[in-house]
């Protein structure tokens, strides 16, 4: 079946099988390697890409359902065709430190930038259940965090020091804080 | 993991998508997000020979009040997203347990693609959705070329991924009650902030004051606390009331946990969650 699916704004079309995920379309069709397949069954979000703006995982997606839609892979963030930092979510990344092994990072900028559009004023409780459906193996989600929280324009000291307080708050009573209090 | 091959419909209205249904009968399987059935084809539990691509179809797309008076209900169209239903200002007023819940569905790339009627016809008895419509008993509505008949969710489910939906039926609309923004709660336990419930239970308040509960995961199909619900009545307090919550229920044993272990869950789940919604 034939499918036209615009990517990165530019246009593309294959004769697929139906069964061809969208995953593989990006990769195998447009040689677009970005995004990353991890556990192939919707859990780790290394394989999110934008569809009509919203994140979803590609490995769930079949690309006849991407059909005269529009598709945003980490290729298509601002700069990064010419090798550069130029979307305001790759930028705080790096400033952050926001990666380690980078296997999670194209799935995890995709659903910050997914997130932000549509919630500007994330609070890091926000930012922490807004990703939720991104693993990083690395287990490097303070930086990644933190990095979300740069690229929405917030002070990421602050939010974390402002969920610090809100946490203690709500601590079962006996729960160990980590302050050596107990 | 790739699909076992089929062949792709996507039918421009619903009445099309009908008629391709009662063309092929069992061999097809409706799609529409996709994300409990695209899983289940990929790890070839499922081979439909042919899937019909709902969608798209805008008219099964909505939310609103429908009806007169003391009949008005919420009238949800079966291919509205999770999402829709999470930011939706209509449900927020008028029956505020439903995005609550389905805020816990999955995570959000899960709950861009997901839809209510989809989540119905799964039929899964982890399923936070069909467990939450039961506690509102809710109705489906069920459209095929022979017509339209509307199916009180409590006899809708017959087993577990299972329901008294016809091969040639679609849901197209789910209808709940008008139980406004307050005294309801949902208690989800998980290990794991996206996984599937080990047990959840639904508090809702019915029109006429009653509490509704309905549990997540206690059965082969969503099951109300019936034992609860009469304590209750009866004038028994919560924590009275709710050591009833396992009374007929048959939970299952996996990896998350024993059935013993669910049945004690579920009381201290109902507990809090009758709590919660009594304010």
């Amino acid at each position: 079946m034939k499918v036209e699916i615009t990517v990165n704004g530019e246009h593309t079309s294959h004769d697929v099988e139906p069964r061809t995920l969208l995953a593989h379309y990006l990769r195998e069709n447009l040689g677009l390697k970005a995004t990353n397949i991890g556990c192939d069954t919707t859990s780790c979000g290394a394989c999110t890409v934008l569809v009509d703006g919203e994140a979803v995982k590609s490995c769930t997606v079949l690309a006849v359902q991407a059909d005269q839609q529009s598709v945003t892979t980490m290729e298509g963030l601002d700069g990064a065709a010419q090798g550069e930092l130029g979307h305001p979510v790759t930028k705080a990344f790096r400033q952050e430190h926001g990666l380690q092994c980078g296997f999670c990072t194209p799935g995890m900028v995709m659903a910050a930038v997914s997130l932000i559009e549509e919630n500007p004023d994330l609070t890091e409780k926000d930012v922490r259940e807004g990703l939720e459906g991104n693993l990083c193996r690395c287990t490097g989600y303070h930086n990644i965090v933190r990095a979300v929280l740069v690229a929405a324009g917030k002070d990421p000291d602050a939010a974390q020091a402002a969920e610090a307080v809100s946490d203690e708050r709500t601590m079962a009573p006996g729960f160990s804080t980590g302050k050596g209090d107990q | 993991m790739i699909p076992v091959g089929f062949d792709y419909q996507r039918p421009e209205s619903v009445d099309a998508a009908l008629a391709l249904l009662a063309e092929h009968g069992d061999d097809a399987t409706v799609l529409a997000g996709g994300h409990s059935l695209l899983p289940v084809m990929k790890l070839r539990l499922a081979a439909p020979e042919v899937v019909i691509d709902i969608g798209r179809l805008a008219e099964l797309n909505y939310i609103r009040v429908d009806g007169d008076g003391a009949d008005s209900y919420v009238a949800i169209g079966a291919g509205t997203r999770y999402r829709d239903i999470v930011v939706s200002d209509v449900l927020a007023k008028e029956c505020a347990l439903l995005p609550a819940v389905t805020r816990t569905v999955g995570d959000p790339q899960v709950r861009h693609r997901g839809t209510l009627g989809g989540a119905l016809a799964h039929g899964d008895p982890a399923g936070d959705l069909p467990a939450a419509i039961l506690a509102l008993e809710g109705t489906i509505v069920l459209r095929s070329p022979r017509g339209e008949r509307k199916v009180p969710i409590t006899e809708f489910y017959t087993g577990v991924f299972s329901s008294v939906k016809e091969p040639d039926e679609l849901i197209v609309e789910i209808r709940v009650p008008r139980t406004g923004s307050t005294g309801w709660a949902y208690e989800k336990f998980t290990r794991r902030s996206n996984d599937w419930a080990i047990v959840a239970v639904a508090v809702v308040t019915a029109p006429d004051g009653a509490r509704r509960i309905g549990l997540v995961n206690m059965g082969s199909t969503p099951l109300r606390a019936k034992a609860t619900e009469a304590a209750l009545a009866e004038g028994k307090s919560i924590e009275e009331a709710a050591a009833l919550a396992a009374e007929g229920a048959e939970p299952p044993a996996d990896n998350a946990g024993t059935p013993e272990y669910r049945r004690h869950l579920v009381t201290v789940l109902t507990r809090r969650a009758l709590q919660t919604a009594a304010g």
